[in-house]
């Protein structure tokens, strides 16, 4: 009689047809998503991302803070890059209400986010891992040897502003913590550290041949695709786009840095994995470049603030992106006066990058499933907001 | 009669007791892979009583049955795993004409036992009524039951070699030479059981059935407490005694230097092949089960097959 029920319940149509609900508890969904899979066999016919399980209001929130006090808030936002966040937002104020930025604030707010963008990258690799190898298996040391490294840089930016992850180190018109000579060497040091361990993550993931038959011709977004669909980042680029906001739209220290913008033209989850290995070390470059050409000068334009309401901006309109380790992390801000946002809209990189999926899982297996999630980076809390 | 049921009470609880500090040892050797310490403080020196309280745990945690199962198989598949594994070991030859059944077909009667524990996962797969149960169970038929035909192809090379069916046959015919080191067939078939027992033992890179990344907890979702802690002294207790049966077939089971007995002989070799396995579980990735089976199906068959006719022809030369 039980297996009736079975036979009844779980095998659709004859093994026609198994809706698969993947998420939002499952160990390799990155967080809450969820996934509708309709499957034959192992193979995946249809595929509906749902979201909006870490729903946390965080646009409408800000109708309701200060200007001062809500770049912390968005550090809550991707929370693997927090400092992207809170610059994006911090830029699109300072932009319409023409706040200056010291020159050396600017270098070193670009500084603290390249570092989590090294730091990002390390997560999604070691989560990458996880997907592809599991929890009981050779994912887990992938995923235990990336934290190892990511481990010293929190290290460093506690040592630099007190917290290990939510720096707030970006403020309205400049930033929270200086660099000072010592910090510096010691960010020169952490670097050659991290790119003298990227060979030794590279052989224990692309560099088998199991990750390489896992990844290569997986999940290809094709650039037409990529385009309609509003792929940005590292998906991008993979595809062979070579747009990287630091680039076309330079903001902070950008403009004054040479940032090196690595593609590959495969479009696969291998060319994904392959660009972030290679952005880790452009970002490398980058905070090398930062320490040795660091201008003297203030990095706080405005006085102490005392009373967060007393800023205020003028009426507007402003857009303002940032090069998150995801893609473009956009704020549109429209202000009618006074010392709150009217209406706030964060562009999440995550979510249009997550567009795709559906464009992709169909055709593959199950495994692919994973491990195409995996190359594309989603972070929950950056898709729902 | 008695002597014969005090060797299987002793065989059996000594195999319990190694089986329960396997997952002391796996969770050491990972750890120790990954740049961590492992299980530390529970008992004083490096956790050794880790493994005690991990069943305490399991025990008094509730053991649920779901109200759609099939009531009958899913409690049937916890056992269906765990006795076939423990019965084999009843027929590991332990010392010189030494094992609790010491049978003239002793070798096809583990290998059959072994093949058992698939259906116990099955069951279990079946019965829970659960789509990600469902699909561990749909690869377990596709892969596990495909990979019995090189492990067993393989397997046939130590008992063509030594013309003997029976386990303490084979060991004895090793006195000269292990069977690992018979140039080239020797090697092969060992790696080909190696790779097949990966996949039989639901190990990376072949854990397919357990792939915990994509199917969750796979054939055991839905399984709680004792009930899946039989599971779990299941997996450990196949993984060991297809270490077991690796030692006793191509190393030599028992025999060894005089100044250790046979048996002691016998846990070491088991005991350094689980970690060659756990090396291999603890570094590598999972492949996808269509690479798996065209893996089996394109390389791991043919080379058996070949190796069983090369082992035929050396026997009948020497």
């Amino acid at each position: 009689m039980g297996v009736q029920a079975v036979s009844v319940s779980v095998v659709e149509r004859e093994f026609g047809e198994l809706a698969l609900n993947m998420g939002p508890q499952h160990p390799s969904t990155h967080g809450v998503l969820r996934l509708v899979l309709h499957l034959s066999g192992e193979t995946v016919l249809r595929a509906k991302p749902a979201i909006g399980y870490l729903h946390r209001g965080v646009e409408k929130l800000s109708e309701h803070l200060a200007y001062d006090q809500l770049a912390p808030v968005y550090e809550r936002n991707d929370y693997l890059s927090p400092t992207s966040n809170s610059l994006a937002y911090c830029i699109a104020v300072e932009r319409l209400g023409s706040i200056e930025v010291p020159r050396r604030g600017r270098f070193v707010r670009a500084f603290v986010a390249e570092w989590q963008r090294i730091a990002s990258h390390l997560v999604w690799l070691g989560t990458l891992g996880l997907d592809l190898g599991g929890a009981l298996g050779g994912g887990t040391t992938l995923y235990m040897y990336c934290f190892r490294e990511r481990e010293k840089i929190l290290d460093f930016l506690e040592t630099l502003t007190g917290t290990r992850f939510h720096t707030n180190v970006n403020m309205i018109g400049g930033c929270r913590y200086d660099l000072d000579a010592e910090l510096s060497a010691r960010s020169d040091r952490l670097a050659t550290e991290i790119e003298g361990a990227l060979p030794e993550l590279h052989a224990m993931s692309g560099g088998t041949s199991i990750f390489q038959e896992r990844t290569r011709g997986v999940g290809v977004i094709s650039p037409d695709l990529a385009l309609s669909v509003g792929v940005t980042g590292p998906t991008l680029r993979g595809s062979g786009i070579a747009h990287d906001v630091r680039r076309a739209v330079p903001y902070d220290a950008y403009d004054e840095l040479k940032v090196e913008v690595p593609t590959r033209t495969a479009g696969d989850a291998e060319a994904r994995y392959l660009v972030r290995m290679d952005e880790i070390r452009a970002s490398i470059a980058l905070v090398r470049a930062i320490t040795a050409g660091l201008p003297p000068g203030a990095i706080f334009s405005r006085k102490p603030i005392k009373n967060p309401k007393a800023t205020k901006l003028p009426a507007g309109e402003v857009y303002a992106a940032v090069e998150s380790p995801r893609g473009e992390l956009g704020i549109h801000l429209v202000s009618e006066g006074g010392p709150r946002p009217h209406r706030l809209k964060i562009r999440g990189p995550s979510f249009a990058n997550l567009q795709v999926v559906e464009h992709l899982l169909p055709g593959g297996l199950v495994a692919d499933v994973v491990a195409i999630l995996g190359s594309l980076d989603p972070v929950m809390g950056d898709v729902d907001r | 009669m008695i002597a014969a049921l005090i060797l299987s009470a002793l065989v059996l609880s000594v195999a319990m007791t190694i089986v329960a500090y396997m997952t002391w040892l796996e969770r050491k050797v990972a750890a120790r892979f990954q740049n961590r310490i492992g299980p530390y403080h529970v008992g004083a020196p490096h956790g050794w009583l880790q493994p005690l309280a991990d069943i305490m745990k399991l025990i008094v945690k509730e053991d649920i049955t779901p109200r759609a199962a099939d009531r009958v198989l899913f409690n049937l598949g916890p056992v269906l795993v765990v006795v076939p594994a423990l019965l084999g070991f009843a027929f590991i030859p332990i010392g010189p004409g030494l094992a609790v059944a010491n049978h003239a077909y002793s070798f096809p009667f583990f290998l059959a036992l072994a093949s058992l524990t698939l259906l116990g996962v099955f069951a279990a797969g079946w019965s829970s009524n659960n789509k990600y149960a469902l699909l561990s169970a749909l690869r377990l038929v596709a892969l596990v039951a495909s990979y019995e035909i090189p492990m067993i192809l393989a397997l046939l090379v130590p008992a063509v070699l030594s013309g003997s069916l029976s386990l303490s046959g084979i060991v004895e015919a090793q006195r000269g030479l292990w069977f690992a080191a018979t140039p080239v067939i020797g090697q092969l078939s060992l790696l080909l059981f190696l790779v097949c027992a990966l996949a039989e033992g639901n190990k990376s890179p072949l854990d397919l059935l357990e792939a915990e990344s994509e199917l969750v907890a796979a054939y055991n979702v839905e399984y709680s407490g004792i009930k899946f802690a039989l599971f779990y002294a299941g997996e450990y207790a196949h993984t060991l005694a297809m270490c077991t049966l690796a030692a006793t077939v191509f190393f030599g089971g028992y025999l060894g230097p005089a100044f250790l007995p046979g048996f002691v002989w016998l846990l070491l070799k088991s005991v350094v092949l689980f970690v060659g396995v756990l090396w291999i579980r603890w570094s590598l990735m999972r492949v996808r089960i269509d690479q798996a089976l065209r893996l089996n199906w394109l390389v791991l068959f043919p080379v058996a097959l070949v190796n069983v006719f090369l082992a035929a022809f050396w026997a009948a030369g020497r």
